[in-house]
C-alpha cells in the first residue's frame, strides 16, 4: 500500500497535521505567528547549508531554525529593537542568505519551488517514517511538559513563582518548533508551514471549552484539511501544498458561521482576539 | 506546621539589603523584610516605588542584584500577579484555571471556589468574568494549592468598596485557618488591611515601616467608612524624615540632598526610620494630612510624565 505515492502523501500529511495541531495552539496563545514564519523562512538557509556542507537536510534545517530562535532570544534581551522588527530582519535575512548561497553553488540543481511550496506527492517511505517518528517525539514532549507550557503561556511570572520554570518551557517550545519545521518543510513547504500551524488551531478555538480540547481538535481539523486538500488536488489537478492550506481555510471559514444560540460571543470577543 | 499561632517565629522569606537594578537604575534598593508563618505584611508606596519588584524578589521571580534573599526550603508559594490578561484565544474555564500549576482534587477546587464565593462560576470562561470575579478566581487558584506564602499584588484592584472589604475578610480567614504568611501589595498609601502586622512603605527604598493604627482610635475614619469597614481596614498614618524630589533626588530633614536614599547614607536619624519591624513610638505615628512635603508620595509638581514612566517600569 505504501508503494502508492498518494497513500504515502496522505500518511505523511496526516502525521504532520496531528503534530502541528497542539503546537499551533501554543503559537496562537503565545502570539507567535510571525515568529513561526521567521523560523520557517530560515529553513531555506538550512537547505543551502545542507547542500554546501553535505549534511542531512532535516538536521541542517533543524539546527538553523534552532539557532535563529536562540538568536532572537538574545536580541530580545538586549532590547534595542522591537520584537517584530527583529523578526522581520531575521526572517528575510535568512531567506535571502539561503537563496544567495544556493545561487553560488552552480554545481547543484535544486528545485526551489519544491522547497518553498512543498512537494508532498514526492515523499518517500523514509520521509513518512521521519514525519511519524519526529511527530510522536514532539507530541510526547508536549504531553510531558503540558502543565509548565500552559502555565507559562498564561503568565510566566506566575509559573516561575509557583516553581514551574517558564524559561525551560519556552526553550523546549522553540526546539519543538524547529523540529516540526524540519519535518514539515518537504510536505507543505517553507512558505506554508505556519498556515498548517495556525489555521487548524484557530478553527478549533470556537469549539473548545479548554486548552486540551483545543489541542486535540486542532490536530483533527488539520488531518481533515490534509485529506481534503490532497483529494482536491488530485481531482482538480492543483498544487498539493497550497490545496491543503485552502482546505484548512475552508474549514476555518465554516467555523465562523453563526451557530444557533450563539450570536454575540464571537463578535464581542473578536476585537481582543483579532490581533495576532 | 499548620498551627495558626506563631509561638516560634518561623521566617518563610527574608530579604537582607536586597536591591534590583535595571539599565543602570535602581528600581528598589536596601530592602530588609521578612515574612513569618501567620504574619501579614503589607507593602505600600506610589507607582514605580518597587512594590511589585520587592514581592518578585521575595518569591524568586526576580533575582536581587545586591543583598540576599533567603527562603525556607520547599517553600510553596501562591501568587496573584498584578496584571494577568488571559488571551481570548485560550479557552479557559474557572475550573481549569484552578489546576494551572498544580493538580488538585475536585473537593479542593470546590472548597477554594466556595471560600471566594464564586462556586457558581466554576464552568464560566475566565474571559467573561467581571474584574472583581476574575480577581476572586485568581485568589481561589492561589489558595487552592495550600501555599505556605500567599503573595497578593494589588488584590483589590477593580473591586468595589464592599468587595474590597469582603476580600480583606477572606484574606484574614485564610491566614487564620491555614496559618500561611501573606505578603500584600496595596495601591492605597493610607488605608491598609486592619489585620496587617507590619506595613512597609516603599519608594525606591524602605521609607518607613510600622503597625497600622487601630481603627478604633481614628474616629474620622469610622465616620467615613462605617463600622463594618473599620473591622477590616485601618489607617496607616506615617511621616518621613526625607522628601523625594521630582528629579529623583532626596531632600533630607537635615537639609542635605542626595542622589539616592538608603539606610547607610548617614542622613537618617532616629530609629523611626529604616528600623526593624514592630511598633515604636515617635514621629511616624503622628497622623498628618499628606501633602507635597510628607515624603509619602512624589510631590504633585512631578507631573504626569514622571508618573507614566514609573508605571511603565512597574509593568
Amino acid at each position: 500500500m505504501l508503494d502508492d505515492f498518494f497513500t504515502r502523501a496522505l500518511l505523511a500529511g496526516i502525521g504532520l497535521a496531528l503534530t502541528t495541531g497542539p503546537l499551533g495552539c501554543f503559537v496562537i496563545w503565545r502570539r507567535m505567528a510571525y515568529f513561526g514564519d521567521t523560523m520557517a523562512h530560515s529553513a531555506l538557509l538550512g537547505v543551502a547549508l545542507s547542500l554546501l556542507l553535505h549534511v542531512n537536510l532535516a538536521v541542517s534545517v533543524f539546527a538553523v531554525a534552532a539557532v535563529v530562535s536562540l538568536t532572537l532570544l538574545l536580541l530580545q534581551k538586549r532590547g534595542s529593537l522591537s520584537t517584530d522588527a527583529l523578526l522581520g530582519i531575521l526572517s528575510h535575512a535568512t531567506l535571502a542568505t539561503g537563496l544567495v548561497i544556493v545561487s553560488f553553488m552552480t554545481w547543484v540543481r535544486i528545485d526551489l519551488v519544491g522547497f518553498l511550496f512543498g512537494d508532498i506527492l514526492a515523499v518517500t517511505q523514509a520521509d513518512v517514517s521521519l514525519v511519524w517518528g519526529g511527530g510522536i517525539l514532539v507530541l510526547l514532549a508536549i504531553v510531558y511538559m503540558w502543565r509548565p507550557l500552559i502555565a507559562s503561556t498564561v503568565n510566566p511570572e506566575l509559573a516561575a513563582a509557583e516553581g514551574l520554570e517558564p524559561e525551560r518551557a519556552r526553550l523546549a517550545f522553540m526546539l519543538l518548533m524547529a523540529l516540526v519545521i524540519a519535518i514539515a518543510m518537504k510536505i507543505v513547504g517553507i512558505l506554508l508551514i505556519t498556515s498548517l500551524l495556525i489555521i487548524p488551531a484557530a478553527t478549533a478555538r470556537r469549539f473548545s471549552a479548554g486548552p486540551e480540547t483545543m489541542a486535540v481538535l486542532a490536530s483533527l481539523f488539520g488531518a481533515v484539511a490534509v485529506a481534503g486538500g490532497l483529494f482536491g488536488s488530485l481531482k482538480f489537478d492543483t498544487p498539493s501544498g497550497p490545496s491543503i492550506v485552502v482546505a484548512a481555510l475552508v474549514l476555518f471559514l465554516a467555523s465562523l458561521l453563526p451557530r444557533r444560540g450563539e450570536h454575540s460571543s464571537i463578535a464581542a470577543a473578536q476585537p481582543e482576539g483579532g490581533n495576532r | 506546621m499548620l498551627q495558626s499561632n506563631v509561638q516560634s517565629r518561623q521566617e518563610l522569606v527574608s530579604l537582607a539589603a536586597a536591591g534590583v537594578r535595571r539599565k543602570g537604575r535602581w528600581l528598589v534598593r536596601g530592602v530588609d523584610l521578612s515574612i513569618a508563618r501567620g504574619e501579614i505584611v503589607t507593602l505600600i508606596g506610589p507607582n514605580g516605588s518597587g512594590k511589585s519588584t520587592t514581592a518578585k524578589m521575595a518569591i524568586g521571580v526576580t533575582r536581587p542584584d545586591e543583598g540576599g534573599v533567603t527562603r525556607i526550603p520547599g517553600l510553596r508559594v501562591g501568587y496573584v500577579p498584578q496584571k494577568l490578561a488571559i488571551d481570548w484565544t485560550m479557552p479557559l474555564t474557572v475550573e481549569r484555571l484552578m489546576t494551572l500549576t498544580t493538580s488538585l482534587r475536585e473537593r479542593e477546587i470546590e472548597a477554594a471556589l466556595e471560600a471566594t464565593g464564586i462556586r457558581h462560576l466554576a464552568r464560566a470562561e475566565v474571559q467573561h468574568l467581571s474584574g472583581g470575579e476574575f480577581q476572586r478566581a485568581l485568589m481561589a487558584r492561589a489558595i487552592a494549592r495550600k501555599p505556605d506564602l500567599l503573595v497578593l499584588d494589588e488584590p483589590v484592584q477593580g473591586v468595589d468598596f464592599s468587595g474590597e472589604i469582603a476580600l480583606y475578610e477572606l484574606i484574614k480567614t485564610i491566614r487564620n485557618t491555614t496559618g500561611c504568611g501573606i505578603l500584600l501589595i496595596s495601591h492605597d498609601l493610607h488605608v491598609v488591611m486592619a489585620e496587617t502586622d507590619t506595613v512597609v512603605c516603599l519608594n525606591g527604598h524602605v521609607c518607613c515601616r510600622g503597625t497600622p493604627e487601630a481603627v478604633s482610635r481614628s474616629p474620622e475614619y469610622l465616620r467615613l467608612f462605617g463600622t463594618r469597614a473599620s473591622q477590616t481596614l485601618a489607617v496607616y498614618s506615617h511621616h518621613h524624615d526625607h522628601t523625594h524630589l521630582p528629579d529623583g533626588r532626596v531632600l533630607h530633614a537635615d537639609g542635605s540632598v542626595t542622589d539616592h536614599c538608603h539606610p547607610a547614607d548617614g542622613h537618617h536619624h532616629g530609629d523611626a526610620h529604616h528600623g526593624d519591624a514592630g511598633s515604636r513610638p515617635g514621629p511616624m505615628r503622628i497622623p498628618h494630612a499628606h501633602g507635597p512635603d510628607c515624603g509619602c508620595e512624589p510631590p504633585a509638581t512631578a507631573g504626569t510624565s514622571g508618573d507614566e514612566t514609573q508605571e511603565r517600569r512597574d509593568a
